[in-house]
């Protein structure tokens, strides 16, 4: 027992009315940030994981360490949507602040669960209100006031459980998982869901919303983009890297460092890779083009402000062709912008980073499993390709949490790209640094320390012949320009091909998407259909892109692309690859708030333009 | 037909010639101090006997960094861009910890532009030998004021500096540069000894080498010309190096000379010209530059000496083997750990 009076007073059981509604309906948490509610929406989300439900969370929170509004909003769907989505139909609202206007915008026939002083009940009359007393219910749980602090919000999770029918051994495991098994930690936080669990099945009727179980969870994890691209990182070989905190990237490197001490650690107990916090962006990208030319497999990771900061050395790299693995997780610009804030705006900056003419490869994964994939491939591209190349992600991607298939260990063994050793030197006597010898643009290196007099050459961001020798030639300079075109092409080959996501027989219009954007155009597709819209649809993963784009677009009489920023980055970045007749042909719908894209600005984008 | 048998090829102790030291045909200016100094660096590590190919030269932009090309043609090179060696230099001494690293850079690219990248370096204690060819002007953009000028010098056309210099010197050691001197282009005898005992030093060496511009800086009222220097070089101490590997072949008298073991065993002798100068001492050493600045003396020897102090690389716990040099197997996980790791996060 709790030790409380949770007896339901006659007659008072708050019945929700309307039709039941089972695995589909948002939950919208609005809680004050650094109240540790994170915790409590993780378990909570997991708990409808463990019974087998497609579910997904976004955390909507400010670029503050406490005391500004946060709303965490998780999606139940039984068809496997986990775009964001605009209304929710579960409040739960423990944010004095925000309650009334959280209220206020709930839809007719929702509901809302509030921490009992904030006396929202009065506000309107076509939701039921639970009102809980959460203060009174974690006193006994927890004898610490700060303790106390953290536990309320486990509170709702027992409150919720009982209200939408998720099971309590799930909602058990999810906290043993979220606390590691740790047992005390566990076992408070099982007694506050326990005492939430116990005053709501005492004075609430379930909820017309309810979860049922399902099995579409069967063996997979639930992951963020930061931590699975760091686990793209360990699984690429990575041994040097780089970096200065910035949001929302921080989280991949501070994951990755978790998983090289317990990885990467040889008998002796030595290290097999290093890290350097640097001073800031422009010596992170330094240090990782002096590794990667001295040989290490090297990366940083940083967003819109650390990427402006390394324009000066990504030109070093193009043009003195050095390996580097630079991730961008997205966050809205310009300047200082929205830093906790998500957005797909970087993509023009990127492409073109750098002074005269420069083009850099970018890989756009689309979901935390190509995190993985893209961060083992990054390497191999880089060092194949002889230049930095980007993965572009985005802070929904990275700092979210989704549910995905298990990751597969990568199949191909790494590739260094071409290097010449001192046995090759033996046998060729001497290399030109820059010379086409195989026609795919990439030239030979040798990596410092290779014990030949002709294996050294002089890497250097001035003007170079063949021999990378200092040149100011024209005919060298153009040589060298067009060839590093020519690998461009080349990479064209080599980098992740687009994905046709869905295709409907005889549709006429086509839309593009990337990113984080697909989920929500994966369910305007469906949304369309229903309004009898057949689109097909192609999403990207990488720049520069190969002959299925042009052929896609030719292949439509409009075509629809959906991105996250204010001027079309992705449509001028294909406009400049397609002919001019294909290009009139593009469409943008746009979508830079700040928040993830819905299906819903997707669909009504393209029924509006449709209806032109 | 008689011929005359050649001289034996002078060769160092691993069997290489002079010849496989030096590099390119300098294209800066006849005269250059920093044509003096690539001359000095080919006979350091020539004598050293250091694999050249066991070198690795970095620099940041401006005529000092054009001089890497004009020596030690068989190390790797890595000319980048403007005030940013540091970050290059410490990515690379990173990921293969094996081999020696020497930066070339210049006053405008250390001082002014460089100077972020610059102090953490020296912070760092990374080990390399940080080279300043020193003339207080930019001599590729023809001619400004570089933050090392000395308050009330002159340029050629007349323009007086009115800001006080950046001592590179005072700045390093007390950021935690473990080997920190001075010199001039133009002393043959103390740069070289200097130069062998930085190669046998482990952690960051920080030279300060005044090096005339003979084009834009090398007149009547300028600090850094050749005049100047000659007369106003204050040395501390005459200076002699004896590596690890050589007999001391070398008296000196007791009482006016100090010795100091490097890492790998090297010997420095000081032998005191003034006070008894100890060059272990940190702030002792900040406080004799600061003076000499007060008198306008140009004061040139080593300043200060850290021998114990790890480097950069040696506390980051690696492995033996260079990062870069690590197979597959070692870097890679197996799959059953990304299985375990899976299993985690169901």
């Amino acid at each position: 027992m709790s030790g409380i009076d949770v007896a339901p007073k006659q007659g008072t059981l708050i019945v929700s009315t309307g039709q039941p509604v089972v695995n589909d309906f948002s939950i919208q948490v609005a809680t004050v940030n650094g109240s540790g509610s994170q915790s409590a929406n993780a378990v909570l989300m997991r708990s409808i994981f463990l019974m087998g439900v497609p579910v997904s969370g976004k955390n909507l929170f400010p670029s503050n360490i406490a005391g500004l509004p946060t709303w965490f909003t998780i999606r139940v769907s039984k068809k496997g949507y986990v775009a964001r989505k605009h209304t929710s139909e579960i409040l739960v609202a423990m944010n004095p602040e925000t309650a009334e206007a959280d209220v206020k915008k709930l839809p007719p026939g929702a509901m809302a669960v509030y921490d009992e002083p904030l006396k929202l009940d009065a506000l309107r009359t076509d939701v039921p209100f639970y009102a809980v007393p959460f203060d009174k219910l974690v006193a006994p749980v927890a004898p610490e006031p700060k303790l106390r602090k953290l536990l309320r919000n486990m509170v709702y999770v027992g409150v919720l459980a009982h209200l939408l029918k998720i099971e309590l051994p799930d909602v058990e495991l999810a906290i043993s998982k979220q606390f590691n098994g740790k047992k005390r930690a566990t076992e408070v936080n099982v007694a506050a869901a326990r005492a939430g669990h116990e005053y709501a099945a005492a004075n609430f009727q379930p909820a017309r919303f309810t979860v049922e179980r399902m099995n579409e969870n069967a063996n997979k994890i639930i992951i963020d983009g930061n931590t699975a691209g760091a686990l793209g990182a360990l699984f690429g070989g990575v041994t040097v890297i780089s970096w200065y905190p910035i949001t929302p990237s921080s989280s991949l490197i501070e994951n990755l460092i978790d998983l090289l001490k317990e990885h990467r650690v040889d008998a002796s107990g030595k290290a097999t890779y290093a890290v350097v916090q640097s001073e800031d962006e422009l010596a992170a990208i330094g240090m990782v083009l002096g590794a990667s030319w001295n040989g290490a497999r090297a990366m940083t990771a940083t967003s819109g402000p650390g990427i402006s900061l390394m324009a000066e050395f990504t030109g070093l790299g193009y043009y003195a062709e050095i390996p580097a693995v630079v991730w961008n997780v997205q966050r809205v610009g310009p300047s200082t912008g929205l830093p906790t804030r998500t957005a797909q705006g970087d993509l023009l900056s990127t492409a073109f980073l750098s002074h005269g003419d420069t083009k850099h490869p970018m890989l756009l994964p689309g979901s935390v499993k190509e995190c993985f994939e893209f961060g083992v491939a990054a390497f191999d591209l880089a060092e194949r390709l002889q230049t930095p190349l980007f993965v572009l992600s985005d802070l929904d991607l990275g700092m979210n949490n989704w549910v995905s298939e298990p990751f597969d260990y990568p199949e191909k063994p790494i590739d260094r790209g071409k290097v010449l050793s001192k046995e090759d030197l033996d046998k060729l006597g001497s290399f030109q640094r820059y010379k086409d010898v195989d026609g795919d643009g990439i030239g030979w290196r040798t990596i410092p320390g290779t014990l030949h007099p002709n294996a050294a050459w002089f890497a250097r961001g001035s003007g170079h012949n063949e021999k990378a020798h200092y040149s100011e030639s024209p005919v060298d300079y153009v040589n060298n320009v067009d060839r590093l075109a020519r690998k461009l092409d080349t990479a064209r080959t080599l980098v992740p091909a687009p994905v046709l996501e869905h295709s409907a027989p005889g549709a006429k219009i086509g839309l593009i998407a990337y990113g984080s954007s697909h989920y929500a155009v994966a369910e305007a597709v469906d949304q369309l259909e229903e309004k009898g819209i057949a689109a097909d649809y192609l999403r990207l993963r990488a720049y520069p892109f190969n002959q299925q784009l042009a052929e896609f677009i030719a292949a439509h009489e409009r075509v629809y692309i959906i991105e996250q920023n204010r001027d079309a980055q992705m449509a001028q970045l294909i406009k400049m690859d397609i002919a001019a007749a294909d290009a009139v042909k593009l469409r943008s719908i746009l979508h830079y708030d700040g928040h993830p894209l819905e299906a819903g600005t997707v669909t009504e984008g393209v029924v509006a333009q449709e209806q032109k | 037909m008689a011929t005359t048998p050649n001289p034996p090829v002078k060769q160092n102790r691993i069997g290489l010639q002079v010849i496989d030291y030096r590099g390119s045909k300098s294209t800066l200016c006849a005269g250059c101090g920093h044509n003096a100094i690539s001359e000095r660096i080919v006979d350091a590590f020539y004598e050293m006997g250091v694999e050249p190919e066991h070198v690795v030269k970095l620099s940041g932009i401006g005529c000092s960094s054009k001089s890497p090309a004009y020596f030690l043609g068989r190390s790797h090179s890595f000319n980048g861009v403007h005030g940013r060696m540091p970050a290059l230099a410490t990515g690379a001494a990173v990921a293969n910890h094996k081999l020696q690293y020497i930066g070339l850079s210049g006053d405008g690219d250390t001082a002014s532009i460089g100077m972020g990248q610059f102090v953490h370096l020296m912070r760092r204690n990374l080990p390399m030998i940080y080279i300043i060819e020193d003339n207080g002007v930019y001599g590729l953009t023809k001619g400004q004021f570089s933050a090392t000028a000395d308050i009330g010098s002159r340029l050629k056309n007349g323009v007086v500096n009115e800001l006080p210099a950046i001592d590179t010197c005072a700045l390093a050691i007390e950021l935690g540069a473990t080997f920190v001197g001075r010199s001039f282009s133009g002393d043959k005898k103390q740069l070289s000894a200097l130069l062998k005992a930085a190669i046998a030093h482990n952690g960051t060496v920080l030279l300060d080498v005044i090096s005339p511009c003979v084009t834009f800086n090398d007149h009547e009222g300028s600090t850094k010309s050749y005049k100047f220097m000659k007369d106003h070089e204050e040395p501390l101490h005459d200076i002699n190096f004896v590596p690890a590997f050589s007999e001391i072949d070398v008296e000196y008298d007791e009482g006016t000379s100090t010795e100091v073991t490097l890492h790998d065993g090297s010997k420095m002798q000081l032998v005191k010209l003034e006070e008894d100068y100890d060059p272990t001492n940190r702030i002792a050493a900040i406080t004799r530059l600061a003076e000499a600045r007060e008198r306008n003396e140009v004061l040139t020897g080593l300043f200060y000496l850290n021998a114990a102090q790890p480097s950069f690389t040696d506390s980051m716990g690696l492995c033996d083997a260079p990062l870069s040099s690590l197979p597959e197997s070692v870097t890679r996980p197996g799959k059953q750990v990304l299985e375990a790791i899976m299993e985690e996060y169901r």
